[in-house]
């Protein structure tokens, strides 16, 4: 026998490097559309509302010579007057340029009431000759509305015109800062409490599309081919109607002189029509449904590649069905499980429009917050905030699910 | 019913099998097995020998008919009260548990002391030489070692009676035949009784006491491998087990046992199949490896003239192919020793056999 050298020589070498090179070149061109696809619409997106939580300068720029004033100041007090004169110049400026408007709203929400007081100085202040603000711009301020003595006004606008702030955070988990800089609790608990009431309602949505969707998903398994393929059409049928065509069938099942009341009282079960709609109990129940596929699709498909043989091997060998089932097949069917119950959570923590169509103010979730303060209270920083917030959240729901039963054990089919 | 013999350990009596309530998979299944049997349900996809396993196994209902176990009905019998082990194509082997833990689950099932089951998973893995792997998942084994434990598994439990479905269909030809010589040695060492499914012909043959072979969910013939080899029942057990040659002609006279056959190339001499009658249509089977070519010192009563086609070199043995006038193949088996003769293309040749070597069966 003849042997061959087993090293490669040096041209050898190269000739495998640019092999590997070309066609690692080829990988990367299959997903460059993708890639930037994901950079403009979703990387970029979602650093945007990082910063977006963190930094808002709409203070800082309006009224940058106040601040740049108020930096000398004690806090214990009322500011000199080199400050209110200054104030008052800028807010003749902010009157006469109409942004007198925006300010007013960033203070009020340090200071809830500034509005009124910001947009009347404001108007006081807008015809008043230059020279007679430089020389008495402080009681003309004072004259205009007495909070303007209060120390607490400013530290309102001082707080409110920090570029970079962690205000929104504290506000997001019901906390605020203080005057002499601690955190304590804030007056009104709303969003702790909303985000535990979010979890919960994601947990119970989750476990009954596990009650609904795995005996579905089981027999779907075992079923024909004929007859899976058909039950599969009843599945995916939701997915096929608009969303809010779905949840509208809820609201007219649901209503007060809905299916579900009128049937209840034409069979005489009940006297007085239900409260079921604009409760928490319609929001689960309608996310319920629109989350099924989720859960039954992921369930399905590894159901599937489990070969019956499994079963009966644990039954032939003595096992009682029930036995065979919870230590052979729901131990292999759980990475469906994972993926399904870990998709329908995720969906679900976030989840806006059914909430917000069928939950009145009992099923509200923390999305439907977040939209209110993009859209109503116009609070982007906020928003993003507590949308950040929720990322975090999930992430480390996440963390704690690949600790528990491990990432590896998530198949989707 | 009819009585149940001593020695009759597993019976089917008429046994059917519907799953449309239209038509019939399996057709009045009748078979007595006596215990420490190795029957082999021998028969191509489709044939009904795997439903007839599963009924046996309590997977499927049987539609009517009875089948009883020691003189005991079974047929309301659940599956997992059976005490019958089952050994599947895929092994199924349980991916989330490791060899010993596979083992242990019959076991466990049956509430034995840890100690015990501790011990006997360690004698079962030593049975079938894979003591070294009892922490190894499914996963981390090889096709035959999978097998090996698949085996194991569906013993552990002392069954009386283990059902295999195909078992070596995944496994390559060289592995196929030493599982095929570790199944005997296991059989012949526990003295269990086995009900075997397989469409291989080759494993049927050498491993069982007998063989049921099937065909549109009735059994053609139930005979010793080498009965069903050398005196198939009729023309279907001929052509599906091993190779053989088929003559077309018609039947000039018959007596109990033998028939004067006219074909195209002369007038050969057979044994008569059941059912052949005097001036019919007949096909009469010869196996390749007992057709001679001249010159040869074997006895011979028929010989026909043949056209040489073409020869295929297999290495113990070569193939000749050769036309019939009226162009029906023949092919002949000669081993491949100084005596394998070469032909020019379309050379004439001679065929020669014994009588007592071909059968006449009916023709259609």
């Amino acid at each position: 026998m003849t042997t061959a050298p087993h090293r490669l020589d040096p041209a050898d070498a190269r000739n495998a490097a640019r092999e590997v090179r070309k066609r690692r070149l080829q990988a990367f061109l299959f997903v460059v559309p993708l890639l930037i696809f994901i950079v403009f619409a979703f990387v970029a997106p979602i650093t945007t509302m990082l910063f977006r939580s963190v930094h808002n300068p709409t203070v800082a720029n309006l009224v940058p010579d106040t601040l740049a004033a108020l930096d000398d100041w004690s806090g214990e007090t009322t500011p000199d007057e080199t400050v209110l004169i200054q104030f008052a110049s800028d807010m003749k400026r902010m009157a006469n340029d109409r942004t007198s408007g925006q300010l007013a709203d960033e203070i009020n929400r340090a200071l809830p009431g500034m509005s009124s007081v910001v947009k009347s100085t404001a108007r006081s202040l807008r015809r008043v000759e230059d020279t007679e603000i430089a020389a008495n711009g402080a009681s003309l301020l004072l004259e205009a509305n007495d909070r303007w003595a209060d120390p607490a006004t400013w530290h309102a606008l001082r707080s409110a015109g920090q570029v970079y702030s962690s205000s929104y955070y504290l506000t997001s988990v019901d906390l605020e800062r203080k005057a002499d800089g601690s955190i304590a609790q804030r007056d009104t608990q709303i969003y702790v409490k909303l985000y535990i009431k979010t979890l919960r309602m994601a947990l119970i949505i989750t476990v009954l599309t596990i009650v609904l969707g795995y005996p579905l998903a089981f027999f779907m398994a075992q079923a024909s081919d004929g007859l899976a393929n058909f039950l599969m059409v009843f599945v995916l049928l939701p997915f096929w109607t608009s969303l809010l065509v779905r949840t509208t069938a809820w609201i007219a099942l649901l209503q007060t002189n809905g299916v579900v009341n009128s049937t209840l009282m034409a069979i005489g079960v009940i006297d007085q029509p239900l409260e079921l709609l604009y409760t928490e109990f319609s929001t689960i129940i309608a996310m319920t449904h629109i989350l099924l596929p989720f859960m039954v699709l992921p369930l399905y498909a590894v159901m599937r590649g489990i070969d019956q043989s499994f079963m009966r091997a644990a039954i032939s060998m003595g096992s009682r069905p029930l036995g065979a089932w919870y230590r052979i097949f729901l131990p292999m069917s759980l990475p469906g499980l994972s993926a399904g119950a870990l998709l329908v959570f995720i969906i679900s923590v976030g989840y806006y429009i059914t909430p917000a169509l069928v939950g009145g103010t009992d099923g509200q979730m923390i999305s439907n917050i977040i939209a209110f303060h993009m859209q109503q209270s116009n609070n982007w920083e906020l928003a993003a905030a507590l949308g950040s917030l929720l990322l975090v959240l999930i992430l480390l729901l996440y963390w704690l699910f690949d600790r528990l039963v491990g990432a590896d054990n998530i198949k989707l089919g | 019913m009819k009585d149940t013999g001593p020695e009759t350990f597993l019976r089917f009596d008429n046994v059917k099998k519907s799953y449309d309530q239209k038509n019939l998979v399996v057709k009045g299944f009748d078979m007595d097995v006596r215990d420490g049997e190795f029957i082999t349900l021998l028969g191509p996809s489709g044939s009904g020998k795997t439903t007839v396993l599963m009924m046996l196994a309590g997977f499927e209902s049987v539609t009517s008919g009875d089948i009883a176990i020691a003189g005991k009905s079974i047929n309301k019998t659940a599956p997992n009260k059976r005490n019958i082990g089952m050994v599947f194509q895929n092994y199924a082997l349980f991916p989330h548990m490791t060899v010993a833990e596979n083992l242990a689950y019959p076991l466990k099932v049956r509430k034995l002391p840890k100690a015990q089951v501790r011990d006997r998973v360690a004698e079962y893995l030593d049975l079938v030489e894979l003591s070294e792997f009892g922490d190894r998942r499914p996963g981390q084994l090889s096709g035959g070692q999978r097998q090996r434990v698949a085996l194991a598994r569906a013993m552990i439990f002392e069954p009386t009676l283990i059902l295999m479905d195909e078992p070596l269909g995944a496994l390559d030809k060289n592995l196929r035949e030493q599982m095929q010589f570790e199944i005997t040695r296991l059989h012949k060492q526990m003295g269990f009784t086995v009900i075997y499914v397989t469409h291989d012909q080759t494993e049927a043959l050498s491993m069982s006491s007998r063989i049921a072979v099937f065909n549109d969910g009735i059994v053609q013939q139930c005979a010793p491998p080498a009965e069903l080899y050398e005196h198939p029942a009729n023309a279907f057990v001929a052509e599906f087990i091993g190779e053989n040659n088929f003559i077309p002609g018609t039947v000039i006279t018959r007596d109990a046992t033998s028939a004067k056959v006219q074909t195209d190339g002369g007038t050969i001499v057979a044994q008569a199949a059941e059912g052949l009658t005097e001036g019919s249509a007949c096909r009469v089977s010869i196996r390749p490896e007992k057709l001679f070519i001249p010159p040869t010192n074997h006895d011979y009563d028929n010989a026909l003239t043949v056209r040489f086609n073409t020869r295929i070199y297999v290495g113990d043995f070569i193939r000749y192919y050769f036309k019939l006038t009226d162009g029906t193949d023949i092919i002949v088996k000669v081993l491949n020793d100084l005596s394998a003769p070469d032909f020019d293309n379309g050379a004439e040749a001679q065929l020669l056999w014994l009588a007592s070597d071909c059968i006449a069966f009916p023709a259609g």
